[in-house]
C-alpha cells in the first residue's frame, strides 16, 4: 500500500461559544453596568481564545461563577483519526454540527487545531466558498486574477490557464464589467470557473455545488469528476448524498465531532442514514395526556432497510412504524397515513383498511409496519398526518409528525443523479 | 494532550518525503516564513492593485481625494496656528512648511487607520481560505503610497511657487519613505491583531492618530520643544521622519542624523514587534471574527 498523502492523528478542535450578554433588570442596573462592564468584558474577551491549562486559572478568577465555564466549551472535533491515500476521493458526511466543515478548515490551515496533528503531504487547496474575495467594483478579469491568487494561484499560471477558465465560465462578453452588474449565476459561474482550475494534489471541497442552475451543477459535477480522475486526492464535503455516492468511492462519516466511520461509500451512506435523528422523527413519541381515548398513537418512527431514519434515498425501501395502544376494544379499526410534502400537498395516502389488513381491535400495545418497497417520492422534505378510527369516528391523530427527507439518488445505476424535482412523484422509466 | 512529531517516526517506517505541511497547535514565538510569502507575493500585488482601484470608484473627485486632504488641513492649519498663533516655521512659508509634513502624515495616518481595520475588514477572507495573514494589514502600507505620491506633486508645485529647492541631501528621501512604512506598517500590525479580538482599537485608532500628530512636528517645528526634552521627543519616531522630510526637500535644518538614528533604530524595533505579535495571534483569527 502506499504512503499516505493526509494523515489525521487524534485531531480535536474546541470552540467557545457563548459570550452570554448581561441584562439589566432596571435602569439602575444598565446604567451601574455600563462602567462595571469593561473589567467583565476584558476577561471574557481574553478567555475566548484561551483553553485547557488556562482554564483552571480562569476559573480561579470567578469566570466560571459567571458563564464562561467549560460548558461554553463545544467540540466541534474530538479525537478524529484517519489517513487517505494519493488518488482517493473521499466524501464527508455527516449531520448539520457533525465538524466535517471544521475538518475541513483545519486541513485547509484556516484554524488550527486545539490538540492532534494533520501531515499533508502535498500541495492544498480548499475550495470552501466559490469566489472569496471577489470585489463587486473589480471587472470579470480583475476578480479572476484576484480570485486566483487568494486560492494559491501565481500570476504566471492564471495567465496561462485565463482562456480556459474565462471559456468555462461563459461570460466572455462582460469580461470588462465589474461584477456588481453581472447576474448571480453569472457571478457563480466565473467563480467556480476560477476554482475549477486550480492544480493542487489535495483538494478540499465544502458544498460549492449548491450553487447555479442545473445544467451549471451538472457541469461543476464533471469537473469534480475529472479532477478525480486525474489522480488528485479530493475531500468532498456534502449533503447531496447522490453526488457524494456518484464521485466518492470512499467515505468518513462524521458525527458530534466523532469520526464514526471510514470505508467504502455504501458502508458509510448506510451507517449514516441510521444515524438517530437528532429532532426529527421521534419527535411524534409522546405519552398520552388523556388516558380517556379508545386509543392513542405513541409513536410513528420512519425505518430503512434496518435502522431508524429521518433521511432515505429516492426510491429505496420505507418502513412506516406505526406504535399505538388500545385501551378499550374497537370496531373494525383502522389507520391512515397521509404524507405531504413541504408545500403542505397532500402527496400520497396510505391506509389499513385498502390493503385488507385488519387491526386486532383488542385492548392492547401493538407496532404495525408498513413497507413501501419504493418510496418514489421526488427528494424534498416531507411529514405525515396519522390517524387511527373506528366505525365510530376517530381516535387519535397525530399531526405534523415523522417528518423525514428524501435524497436525490443514483436510481439507474448510471453515475448520474436524478436531478429533475419537478412534480411530486419520481416515476421509474426507461427508454428505448 | 497534543501530539508532537515523535508519533511519525515511532514503529511506522520512515517516510522519505517530510510532509509538506505539517498543521497543530503551534504557541508561543513564530517566525515569518519568508519563502511562503515569496509565493504569495502575487497576492499581495494583486490586493495593493484593488485597494487603488477600489478606493475612489464611484467618487467625482477620485485621486484629487489624496491632494485635497493635506491640502485643506494645511489651509487650515496655516489660518489657526500659522497666522493667528504665529508659530514659528523654521524661517520658511508657514504652507509649505506645514504641508509637507501633512503629505507625510496622512499617508501615516490613513495607513496605520487602513491596516488596523483590514484584519476585521476581511473576516470573510479569512475565514474562508487560507494565505499568509500578514499580507492583508500589509496591503494598506503600500496601497497608500500611491495617494502619497499624488499629493506630493502638489508639494513640487509649492516648492516651485515659494521657491524653494532641496539639496543634495534629497538622495536620502526614499530612506525616509521607508522608514515612514516600517513604522506605519508595525503599527497598523499590532493594531490589526489586537482589533481581531479587541473592538475598541476600532474607535481608538482616530484618538491615537490626533495625539500622535500633536505629538510630531507637523504644525510646529521640533526647535519649539524644550532642550531637556529633546530626547525623549525624539522617541517618537515619527519626530525624525518629519524632520528629515523638511530638512532633505526644504533645507529648514542641517540633516537631523541623530534623530533619524534613533527613528530608524525605533521603527525596526516596532516593525519587528509588530510581526512577531502579529504571528503569535493570527492563529486564532479566523476562529473569533
Amino acid at each position: 500500500m502506499a504512503e499516505p498523502i493526509i494523515t489525521v492523528e487524534n485531531l480535536s478542535k474546541k470552540y467557545r461559544i457563548g459570550m452570554r450578554e448581561f441584562k439589566g433588570r432596571t435602569f439602575r442596573e444598565t446604567i451601574v453596568d455600563t462602567f462595571a462592564a469593561p473589567v467583565r468584558n476584558l476577561r471574557r474577551l481574553r478567555q475566548l481564545t484561551r483553553f485547557d491549562d488556562r482554564e483552571s486559572r480562569g476559573a480561579y478568577d470567578g469566570i466560571t461563577a459567571e458563564g464562561q465555564s467549560s460548558g461554553d466549551i463545544i467540540w466541534a472535533l474530538e479525537d478524529v483519526s484517519f489517513t487517505v491515500q494519493p488518488g482517493e476521493v473521499v466524501g464527508v458526511i455527516g449531520r448539520n454540527g457533525a465538524g466535517k466543515s471544521t475538518l475541513l478548515k483545519i486541513l485547509s490551515r484556516i484554524t488550527e487545531p486545539t490538540s492532534g496533528e494533520v501531515r499533508l503531504y502535498g500541495r492544498v487547496s480548499s475550495l470552501l466558498e466559490v469566489g472569496t474575495g471577489f470585489h463587486p467594483e473589480l471587472t470579470g478579469r480583475e476578480n479572476i486574477y484576484l480570485n486566483g491568487t487568494i486560492l494559491g494561484m501565481r500570476k504566471t499560471e492564471i495567465d496561462r490557464k485565463f482562456d480556459e477558465i474565462v471559456a468555462f465560465s461563459e461570460i466572455e462578453k462582460f469580461l470588462d464589467t465589474p461584477v456588481k452588474r453581472y447576474s448571480s449565476g453569472m457571478y457563480v459561474r466565473l467563480a467556480f470557473a476560477v476554482a475549477a482550475h486550480l492544480e493542487p494534489e489535495i483538494l478540499l471541497v465544502d458544498e460549492v455545488l449548491a450553487v447555479g442552475d442545473v445544467s451549471f451543477q451538472r457541469k461543476c459535477l464533471g469537473k469534480m469528476g475529472a479532477v478525480a480522475r486525474e489522480g488528485r486526492t479530493v475531500l468532498f464535503v456534502s449533503h447531496n448524498l447522490a453526488a457524494i455516492q456518484h464521485l466518492c468511492p470512499v467515505g468518513l462519516v462524521l458525527d458530534e465531532g466523532r469520526a464514526i466511520t471510514y470505508g467504502p461509500i455504501g458502508e458509510c451512506l448506510e451507517r449514516y442514514l441510521s444515524l438517530t435523528p437528532k429532532t426529527p422523527a421521534s419527535a411524534g413519541e409522546s405519552q398520552p395526556l388523556f388516558e380517556k381515548k379508545r386509543a392513542v398513537l405513541t409513536g410513528i418512527v420512519l425505518e430503512n432497510d434496518r435502522h431508524r431514519t429521518s433521511v432515505l434515498l429516492c426510491c429505496s425501501r420505507a418502513v412506516f412504524i406505526v406504535n399505538y395502544t388500545v385501551h378499550r376494544r374497537l370496531a373494525n379499526p383502522y389507520i391512515r397515513l397521509t404524507i405531504y410534502n413541504s408545500h403542505g400537498l397532500a402527496v400520497a395516502g396510505i391506509a389499513t383498511e385498502d390493503t385488507g389488513f385488519d387491526p386486532s381491535p383488542e385492548v392492547g400495545k401493538y407496532s404495525l409496519s408498513c413497507e413501501i418497497s419504493s418510496l418514489n417520492l421526488v427528494p424534498g422534505s416531507y411529514h405525515l398526518n396519522v390517524s387511527i378510527s373506528d366505525d365510530t369516528g376517530e381516535c387519535d391523530k397525530k399531526y405534523n409528525t415523522c417528518p423525514f427527507s428524501v435524497e436525490k439518488a443514483d436510481i439507474y445505476g448510471t453515475g448520474r443523479f436524478l436531478t429533475s424535482r419537478t412534480g411530486v412523484i419520481t416515476l421509474k422509466h426507461s427508454w428505448r | 494532550m497534543i501530539s508532537l512529531d515523535g508519533s511519525s517516526n515511532s514503529g511506522v517506517p520512515a517516510r522519505q518525503a517530510s510532509p509538506l505541511i505539517r498543521i497543530r497547535k503551534k504557541s508561543g514565538f513564530q517566525l515569518l516564513n519568508l519563502k511562503e510569502l515569496l509565493c504569495y507575493r502575487d497576492l499581495l500585488a494583486f490586493l495593493v492593485i484593488r485597494d487603488i482601484k477600489v478606493k475612489y470608484k464611484q467618487t467625482v473627485l477620485g485621486g484629487l481625494w489624496a491632494i485635497i486632504q493635506p491640502f485643506f488641513m494645511m489651509v487650515v492649519f496655516t489660518l489657526f496656528f500659522g497666522k493667528l498663533a504665529q508659530i514659528p516655521s523654521d524661517g520658511i512659508p508657514y504652507p509649505i512648511f506645514n504641508y509637507t509634513a501633512m503629505v507625510a502624515w496622512t499617508y501615516f495616518a490613513t495607513a496605520i487607520n487602513t491596516s488596523g481595520n483590514s484584519i476585521v475588514g476581511s473576516g470573510s477572507l479569512i475565514s474562508k481560505v487560507y494565505f499568509p495573514r500578514i499580507i492583508i494589514p500589509l496591503t494598506p502600507v503600500l496601497a497608500g503610497l500611491l495617494d502619497f505620491a499624488i499629493a506630493f506633486l502638489v508639494l513640487i508645485a509649492m516648492m516651485l511657487y515659494f521657491g524653494i529647492y532641496p539639496n543634495i541631501t534629497v538622495l536620502a528621501l526614499p530612506l525616509l519613505v521607508l522608514l515612514m512604512m516600517l513604522v506605519a506598517g508595525g503599527v497598523g500590525l499590532v493594531l490589526a491583531a489586537l482589533n481581531a479580538k479587541y473592538r475598541d482599537i476600532r474607535y481608538t485608532i482616530p484618538f491615537l492618530v490626533q495625539f500622535w500628530m500633536f505629538a510630531t512636528p507637523i504644525v510646529y517645528p521640533a526647535s519649539m520643544v524644550p532642550e531637556r526634552f529633546r530626547f525623549i521627543y525624539a522617541l517618537n519616531p515619527m519626530t525624525g521622519i518629519i524632520e528629515g522630510f523638511r530638512s532633505v526637500l526644504l533645507g529648514t535644518i542641517t540633516f537631523p542624523w541623530i534623530m533619524l538614528a534613533m527613528s530608524t533604530v525605533i521603527a525596526v524595533i516596532v516593525f519587528l514587534c509588530g510581526v512577531i505579535y502579529f504571528k503569535q495571534v493570527e492563529r486564532y483569527f479566523a476562529d473569533i471574527i
